[in-house]
């Protein structure tokens, strides 16, 4: 079985990514509908896999560009929870200052180049920074994750082009959460609605001379296997790829939605597809690491959960002329 | 000092700003073997080879962004397109993404990327490939924007645009590529100009002429006439729009008492009002109301009889000029 050829410590590490991601989101849900947090909040539950199996194959210096429903992907990247509760609260200690807030949440030094509130806004600065790479001859590859929502958008077909005829080493990482917001995205037998005509958007990469695949997104060592066996096509050959990850969003396209597009039997088997009691269930079964161990880790998770939102809390606001700064250096705001 | 054209201004800072800095790279639609569409970048791809100087599909949107990511990572990418109006198709990177990304993200980045355009008509090339629209661009934060009017100037401001570690847009008037008479003094060696530096292209006393672009060379023109009808014009051109010289602009109308805008863009909601509004906002005594003379809210036609009628020039500026000088226009 693929498991027993990963090592213990990856895999407590997914799992333990994976539940943080999961405790966050439940977290900040809490936040928001308290009154805590400003703006509008997207929440990743359900689609943790996808993240923490990519991040499992990268290296640290690689990069990556993040999307509006960015938490999972900087947790996963090895942020810092504690900033990350800060930011969506608007607090000066948070990654951004207070300034970027849930949908812009990132930190470039973890290779973060950004999260777009903008759908498949992220896919030139991505492309841009596998360029970089390769012309600095530093072996980075870049990872650019999209939604199917992304997918349909302009540019990242141009995109998925430019990297294709540049050689670039780039991962145009799909996370196909089934709803294009407030849409169904790929046809089902009896519903009118969607937003393209196939499936499976690992084909997509032919249309481009790159190679492609659609695998299961809840799974994160199918996530893992796949992003791996595409960072070693991009590293050694500079030839980018398509990995489309079938996941699925168990909440609305952000909190207060009333999700009015989807019934509760589909709410009811995203749920059954649930990643984190499924992998969890795997490795108690497959024996490598005894459920005590996990429970430890749900435990722990927990209160680093709570010692974060105290942080965040505590932590002031900015002061109000940092509204001005980093802007344009010698202009006048 | 060697008279060079515009287009000789602008391929040499190019070329010996690529010299010193290996981290520049040229990203642009022909800029390679075709040797740009108006003959600025010439032979750069063969002094500096094709990855540094890369021709792209037509995908405004992805090199656009691309230039970007490519700067948050350590390059310093200079950008051609074509013809500014084909930013309508890349303006969510523009104006969402580069000039955005290091506010949102706290000053966690930089963007030293320049994007190289063509702007105004003249040329009958209509309403696709005629606008200047930088108005557009100065409106948003996060964009420096200059336009250079002289190849002295371009030399100059391109160097700086290159060297700034912000995000610069560099708006260049098609007209003046060839145009032998604008071909100016221009030293061998590279030297910056600092933005935010307008420059007082004519000294006068009774009326401050405000021009961008091309419209310097079209004041310049008039101002020379009516010096023969004893008005005496001063020019002044703000060579960046953004940041802008209000200083220079606010002494030279606290000098003249009288004010006109000359600028090719749309004239409304753009660089003639603010600058207007700059001066008024000062409380600068002004013994007439001033004059803007720009384009109309017209996209820009083909037929030269329809484009002229259209475009602001030497004979609408005198036109405005007289109208702010005459006595029986005083407040």
């Amino acid at each position: 079985m693929v498991m027993k050829k990963i090592p213990k410590e990856k895999l407590l590490w997914m799992y333990r990514t994976m539940v943080k991601i999961r405790k966050f989101e439940e977290k900040a849900d809490e936040l928001f509908l308290g009154g805590e947090l400003p703006g509008f909040v997207h929440l990743y539950i359900g689609q943790e896999a996808t993240a923490t199996g990519c991040m499992a194959a990268l290296e640290p210096g690689d990069y990556i560009t993040s999307n509006h429903r960015g938490h999972g992907h900087l947790i996963a990247k090895g942020g810092d929870i504690k900033k990350m509760f800060a930011e969506i609260m608007g607090k000066e200690t948070g990654y951004c200052k207070g300034k970027g807030g849930s949908m812009h949440i990132a930190n470039f030094s973890l290779g973060i180049l950004g999260a777009f509130g903008i759908v498949g806004g992220g896919v030139g600065v991505g492309v841009g920074a596998a360029l970089a790479s390769k012309l600095k001859k530093e072996g980075r590859i870049s990872v650019i994750f999209g939604g199917d929502g992304a997918f349909v958008q302009g540019i990242f077909h141009e995109g998925m082009n430019l990297a294709a005829v540049w050689n670039l080493p780039v991962i145009f990482l799909i996370e196909d959460n089934g709803f294009s917001e407030g849409t169904v995205s790929w046809p089902k037998p009896g519903d009118p609605r969607k937003t393209r005509n196939i499936k499976n958007l690992g084909e997509i990469g032919r249309a481009y001379g790159i190679p492609g695949v659609t695998i299961d997104g809840n799974d994160p060592i199918a996530v893992y296997e796949a992003v791996r066996e595409a960072t070693q096509r991009a590293r050694l050959e500079g030839v980018p790829s398509v990995v489309h990850c079938l996941t699925c969003r168990q909440r609305g396209h952000y909190v207060g939605d009333p999700e009015l597009y989807r019934n509760e039997k589909d709410i009811e088997e995203c749920i059954k597809r649930d990643p984190i009691p499924r992998f969890r269930k795997a490795l108690v079964e497959s024996g490598i690491i005894k459920e005590q161990e996990l429970t430890k880790i749900d435990e722990e998770i927990t209160k680093e959960i709570e010692e974060a939102v105290k942080f965040a809390r505590e932590s002031p606001s900015p002061d109000p002329k940092e509204a001005y700064i980093d802007v344009s250096d010698g202009v006048e705001v | 000092m060697p008279k060079k054209s515009f287009a000789d201004a602008i391929y040499e800072a190019l070329k010996q700003e690529m010299e010193r800095d290996p981290s520049i790279i040229l990203i642009g639609e022909d800029i390679g073997r075709a040797e740009g569409i108006f003959g600025v970048t010439r032979d750069l791809w063969k002094i500096f080879g094709e990855e540094r100087v890369r021709d792209t599909p037509i995908s405004e949107a992805a090199f656009i962004g691309a230039a970007g990511g490519a700067a948050i990572c350590g390059l310093r990418p200079v950008v051609e397109l074509m013809f500014c109006d084909f930013f309508g198709v890349a303006m969510d990177q523009i104006y969402n993404q580069l000039a955005k990304i290091r506010y949102m993200s706290g000053g966690q980045c930089r963007f030293p990327v320049v994007l190289r355009t063509t702007i105004g008509g003249g040329l009958g090339a209509s309403a696709h490939h005629s606008q200047v629209l930088y108005s557009i661009f100065a409106h948003v934060p996060g964009i420096k924007v200059v336009v250079p009017s002289t190849p002295y100037d371009a030399k100059g401001l391109l160097i700086k645009a290159i060297r700034d570690d912000d995000f610069v847009m560099f708006f260049e008037h098609k007209t003046f590529y060839a145009f032998a008479q604008l071909a100016g003094e221009v030293p061998d060696e590279p030297y910056t100009i600092p933005f935010g530096k307008a420059d007082v292209k004519r000294e006068g006393k009774d009326v401050t002429v405000v021009a961008t672009a091309n419209m310097v060379h079209e004041s310049l023109k008039a101002a020379e006439e009516l010096e023969k009808e004893g008005i005496s014009v001063e020019v002044v051109d703000p060579r960046t729009l953004v940041p802008l010289d209000t200083e220079t602009i606010v002494n030279s109308v606290k000098k003249t008492k009288r004010l006109v805008v000359a600028d090719e863009d749309y004239i409304y909601f753009g660089v003639t009002g603010e600058i207007i509004a700059r001066v008024v906002e000062r409380g600068v005594p002004l013994k007439v109301p001033p004059r803007r003379v720009a384009t109309p809210r017209v996209p820009i036609p083909c037929s030269p009889a329809l484009e002229n009628e259209i475009l602001p020039n030497k004979d609408k500026i005198k036109k405005a000029i007289k109208d702010v000088v005459s006595p029986s226009k005083e407040i």
